[in-house]
């Protein structure tokens, strides 16, 4: 169990990648104000796959934002590799995500212009790596997913499985500490997002990295080291893998 | 992020082509349509270019160039008394009719130049002598008064025509300006223009003077108005005046004015439109960039990008289109065409206007663009 509600952000970010306290977040104004996140607390450690699950407007999608830096909250503090994220100004956050987030959405988002190669590059080349040099890394990224014959093809012609791959590819090429996924198996079919999961669980498992999947797939339970349910903007419940829920 | 910006902009195809189609005609409507009415005031002016005299001596009422209000006689030596005034001429201007061999008529723009030193000929001598005006019955002609009185099988050096039963003789063909009425020019002596126009008390119509050395025409027009209460001009100053009395007197202005606006209402429409829409289906794109850490400033980079470089390609299409237009429909002075570079300057500017806007509405969405969107299944 790794959620401590009572402590304070402190020294342990040598071993904590991220750590959030009291974050509360709310939508719309006076009577409509609709509180999603109650007060959540949550630690990552270096080198852990969390999931992140829970019903639909549990809060799971906005504590991502929340984290990514992309929300701002209402209350409450983010820490990611020791960086106070509340604190930032939008150009800071901004620059931070470019340096060190990596993101995988459910819809994929690939620039539909741009081929398979091209789209993996996007992040080098936000980052001002020469055009060159950001392909030849995308190249070899997603040689390693087995994509390396499918580098010219447009994500028109490409399979939701190859598609997610190719996301997948865009976040890892800038070497993220943190890989943000959002439900990254809703489109694939079970075979294929047992592998893309695996992929990222292996990517999660390295030094100083993390990964926070967001998923609704209970197939891909058996990849987290902890399982966080959130149960109307509370976390509800931390099961580490393999545990059968309480 | 050029490079990406320009994928999206030229892999989007059928968006691109509606963007250079918008700005393309855009273009070409307001460089055709100007250099035709640039073209319009030229020819407006050609009763003065097509004479060469530094300043104009005219009636002080005078509006413009083809309002002819003649002079008494003494006008010419008044104006040579003026300090400054190295030498003054008469010139007779005026529309007569010329009677064809075939009897038929046509009517010409008949200007009389002093015989003895041809002040306010014509620039280009196209055949025979300018000179030979002096000899008997002489006129010079220009290409359209060949075209118009009967052709150059017809009409060539030698040939012999009536102005007012008076018989005339060709013995020189000259290049002029086409004039706004479109009537040929003739060409002759002030005395003989004189003899073949009817009776009249005055029939002095401008005075042709030139400053001395040190003193600019400018100078010597304000002068000569202030010594003897003559109109003076200089030729720049009494062709813009020709120009100003024809936008005020005619609608021309208005109408070539109205058809620019709305060359540029509908490439600014056009592209505004689609580049909008170009954005707005692509949020989720833009987002997405947005959340992997695109600043807004670096979005907005890319959409001027994109903006400017259909912009340019459109420019460069639009005016190759009206160049074309120019040197085929309106070739060989059968419709005014005179596309000048502050023509083409001011439709540059003009076209960045319309892209700079079209990208300012563009960017102020994706300003506004949260990029949690992106999480949003």
């Amino acid at each position: 169990m790794t959620q401590n509600p009572t402590s304070t952000l402190d020294n342990e970010s040598a071993h904590w990648l991220v750590q959030a306290r009291g974050v509360t977040k709310s939508f719309g104004e006076g009577d409509t104000r609709i509180p999603v996140l109650k007060g959540v607390d949550l630690d990552v450690a270096r080198g852990e796959v969390l999931l992140l699950v829970g019903p639909s407007g549990s809060g799971k999608t906005t504590l991502l934002s929340v984290i990514a830096g992309i929300l701002e909250s209402d209350e409450g503090d983010v820490k990611i590799l020791g960086e106070s994220i509340p604190e930032f100004s939008q150009s800071e956050k901004t620059k931070f995500r470019r340096d060190h987030l990596g993101f995988i959405f459910q819809q994929y988002h690939l620039l539909p212009t741009l081929t398979a190669v091209e789209n993996a590059a996007v992040p080098l080349l936000i980052r001002g790596v020469p055009k060159h040099d950001a392909l030849a890394q995308a190249e070899a990224v997603l040689g390693t997913m087995g994509m390396g014959g499918r580098l010219a093809a447009l994500p028109t012609r490409l399979s939701g499985g190859e598609q997610q791959r190719v996301a997948i590819a865009r976040a890892l090429v800038g070497e993220p500490h943190l890989l943000l996924c959002d439900e990254p198996t809703a489109n694939l079919d079970g075979e294929t997002g047992r592998r893309i999961v695996q992929q990222l669980h292996d990517v999660g498992k390295q030094p100083d990295r993390a990964v926070i999947i967001v998923t609704h797939d209970t197939r891909i339970f058996e990849f987290g080291d902890r399982i966080v349910h959130m149960e109307d903007g509370r976390v509800d419940q931390i099961q580490h893998g393999q545990e059968e829920p309480a | 992020m050029n490079y990406v910006a320009l994928k999206m902009l030229f892999g989007d195809r059928a968006k691109y082509l509606m963007l250079l189609a918008g700005l393309t005609f855009s273009t070409m409507l307001i460089v055709q349509q100007g250099s035709i009415f640039w073209g319009l005031m030229t020819w407006s002016k050609s009763g003065i270019t097509n004479v060469n005299a530094p300043v104009w001596v005219a009636d002080a009422n005078i509006n413009q160039v083809e309002e002819i209000k003649p002079l008494a006689d003494t006008a010419v030596t008044v104006v040579r008394s003026v300090p400054g005034v190295e030498w003054a001429f008469p010139l007779y201007k005026g529309v007569q009719r010329a009677r064809l061999r075939d009897g038929n008529y046509e009517q010409i723009a008949l200007v009389g130049i002093d015989s003895s030193t041809l002040i306010g000929r014509p620039h280009t001598v196209l055949e025979g002598k300018i000179e030979d005006l002096r000899s008997p019955e002489a006129v010079a002609i220009d290409q359209l008064g060949v075209e118009r009185l009967g052709g150059p099988e017809n009409i060539h050096l030698g040939t012999t025509f009536e102005i007012n039963d008076r018989r005339v003789r060709v013995v020189a063909i000259v290049k002029t300006q086409k004039s706004f009425q479109n009537f040929p020019f003739v060409y002759t002596t002030y005395e003989r223009a004189l003899s073949v126009t009817p009776e009249e008390r005055r029939k002095l119509s401008y005075v042709l003077a030139s400053p001395v050395s040190g003193v600019s025409p400018e100078a010597l027009a304000v002068r000569i108005h202030e010594q003897t209460g003559l109109g003076a001009f200089t030729e720049e100053q009494f062709g813009w005046k020709t120009i100003q009395w024809i936008l005020r007197n005619t609608g021309i202005g208005v109408n070539f004015g109205t058809t620019v606006l709305l060359g540029f209402i509908v490439g600014m429409a056009i592209s505004g439109q689609t580049f909008y829409l170009f954005t707005v289906e692509n949020l989720p794109q833009f987002g997405a960039l947005k959340a992997i850490g695109a600043s807004t400033g670096m979005l907005a980079r890319m959409i001027l990008l994109q903006s400017f470089t259909v912009g340019f390609i459109g420019y460069g299409v639009g005016v190759g289109l009206a160049t074309v237009f120019g040197l085929t429909v309106a070739s060989g002075g059968g419709l005014p065409f005179n596309e000048t570079w502050p023509l083409l300057v001011g439709v540059a500017v003009a076209l960045l206007l319309i892209c700079s806007i079209s990208s300012a509405i563009s960017i102020r969405k994706l300003a506004k663009l949260e990029p949690a969107i992106v999480f949003r299944g």
